[in-house]
Order: C-alpha cells, then structure tokens, then sequence
C-alpha cells in the first residue's frame, strides 16, 4: 500500500520534461522550407555525424540561429552556405564540393569498385581457362591405378 | 611463394590505411583561416567594459587568442599552461571569454589568476562563430600582419607549446 502511494507520488511530483522547442517565425512558407533544406544540409562540428536540425549542441543551435536571421534577411542559400564554408571550411557541409582536395573522397568508391570488378573478372576467366581434366597420359595411368587399388581394397 | 604476394600486398594496403586511420583526430578539423586575415571584432573588455579590444590594437606584433570560458572544463585543465606560456613573456596572450556571464568569468580569473592582457567579452558567440570557433578551448597565432598562421583546437599542451605554439612565435618574430 505504502509503495503504491509513493509511487503516486512520485508520478505526481515528476519534473517538467525540459523540452526547449525553437519558435521560428517565418514570412512566407518557402523561407521555411529553405531553412529546414539548409539546416538539414549543415554538419553540426561538434556531434560530427549529426547535422544542425538533429544536434542538441549550443554551437549548432547558434547556428540554427544564424541560419534563420539569414533566411528572413533574404540571403540566397548559396551565401549562407559559403557564410559556413568561410567559417568553418568544407567539412560543414554534408555535400561537400567536387574539388582537387576532395576528389579521392567523390572518385575513391568508384575506383575502388572498379578494382574489384577487375580482380573478379580475372579470377572468373582464370578459373574458366584452367584446364579441369589432364591430358597427361602417365598421369591418368597414376590415377587409374589408384582408383583399382581402393576399389580392390574396399572388397 | 607468389600465391600469397597478392593478398599481402593488400593486407599492407589495408594496414597502412588503418594505422593513419588511428592517427588522424576527426575532431581535428581543418582551419579555412590558416594563412587568411584573422576576421575583425570589436568588443567590450571583461576588464574595463566600457572600453573595447579590436584586433587591429594588436597590428604589428604576433599574439595569441585563446578562446576560454569559465564553464569550460578543459579550459580549466589548459589554465596552467596559458599562465605558464603567458608568464615567458614571448608573446601576448588575448583571451576570448566566449557565452560566459560576466561574473562568473571575473571570478574564474580572480581564483586561477589571470594569464590574459586582456580579454574580449563575446557574450552570444557571433565573433566565435566568425572565428569558426566550435570546441573551446581554441588558440589561434596571429602574426604581425593581422594573419592568422595556426589553430590548436582543444587545451594546448605544454608538448604542444614547446613543440608548435613557440618555435612558430619565434619565427614569426624573427621573419618581421
């Protein structure tokens, strides 16, 4: 009975869940879809593998922030996007540029893919082009006699 | 002897992939201010707020921002090293108190002393975020021109001030 009370009231002293929910107003529908296409985009740098819309880090709700002050500035998506480039290089974004040094990271998966459809083909040809029986007569006289010996011994 | 070539040529591909691989620190990213002028700011002092700290004061001679707040933790295990480096007097330390409140910021430097010239007060991080400040405790070197020449991103070491911060301040000095 105690524990069941306790248990009441416990639920009924239960803390406010701490849900800061971000209130952006917007001018028209289209600036809202941009600011959710740019910070969807946008690599947060402190959790690395999450993007602004998904992080809960102070630094990516700043940029949250920016993001939005921008949008409702009228920036194109093209200036807030090299706004965070300037800022904090190409890794911010998650569709980072086709450029000297990222070209391993675009062509590397290819190359690499490539290579292995090489090795396979070779091997499927090599396999192809091995001779499966032997032509060398000493040989088969070899194997034939071993075959007579086991069927001799098995009877 | 040469079936086996082969695949060890690409376990020593894989291996040495993998052991750069452990090296790199994906935290460590790359800095698009290295070698680019260190972007501008003009803000209140924590000291004296009603006078302000710009990065133009400092032209004509090489300096060190450091970006520090007092509710950041590995700023607190970095502090000793930024008094030592501070304390040889090679170079000028400017702080950057980055989201802090004033109080508490002054009180942190009145407890663990104060390695500092001077410290800006960036109190929502809009100069951190034009700096592409994401982890503090962060260190630029600026040299005399107003350039940024190096970034140590995380609490600077006193490996990392005897290995890079000072022979880089020394042959900045000596290059003007």
């Amino acid at each position: 009975m105690t524990r069941a009370w306790l248990l009441a009231l416990l639920l009924a002293i239960g803390l406010p869940a701490h849900a800061a929910i971000e209130t952006h107003t917007f001018d028209t529908p289209a600036q809202e879809q941009r600011y959710k296409h740019l910070i969807d985009e946008l690599r947060c740098l402190v959790c690395q593998n999450q993007n602004l819309a998904d992080s809960d880090a102070e630094l990516a709700q700043d940029l949250r922030r920016k993001t939005y002050e921008m949008v409702r500035a009228g920036k194109s998506d093209q200036e807030i996007l090299d706004y965070m480039v300037q800022r904090y290089g190409d890794f911010v974004l998650y569709r980072p540029p086709l450029k000297g040094t990222t070209l391993a990271l675009w062509v590397g998966p290819f190359l690499i893919l490539a290579v292995g459809v090489g090795v396979l083909i070779r091997v499927i040809t090599r396999r192809r082009a091995e001779p499966t029986e032997t032509d060398d007569a000493a040989e088969l006289a070899r194997v034939e006699r071993l075959l007579a010996a086991g069927k001799d011994r098995k009877a | 002897m040469k079936k086996f070539a082969l695949p060890l040529v690409i376990f020593l591909v894989i291996a040495g992939f993998l052991a750069i691989g452990l090296k790199l620190d994906p935290r460590e990213v790359p800095s698009p201010f290295i070698d680019k002028p260190a972007p501008a700011f003009s803000l209140p002092q924590l000291h004296k707020p009603e006078a302000t700290i710009s990065p133009a004061d400092l032209k004509g001679q090489v300096w060190l921002l450091n970006v520090w707040a007092s509710w950041c933790v590995s700023c607190r295990a970095e502090h000793e090293v930024v008094t030592r480096l501070a304390r040889t007097g090679e170079v000028p330390v400017v702080g950057l108190n980055y989201k802090d409140e004033r109080d508490a910021a002054l009180g942190w430097l009145r407890r663990l002393g104060d390695p500092y010239k001077v410290s800006a007060v960036d109190i929502n991080g809009d100069v951190g975020i034009d700096w592409g400040v994401y982890g503090v405790p962060e260190t630029f070197v600026i040299d005399q021109q107003g350039v940024v020449r190096h970034k140590h991103i995380g609490p600077i070491t006193d490996k990392s001030v005897s290995d890079t911060i000072l022979p880089l301040v020394r042959k900045l000095k000596g290059a003007s």
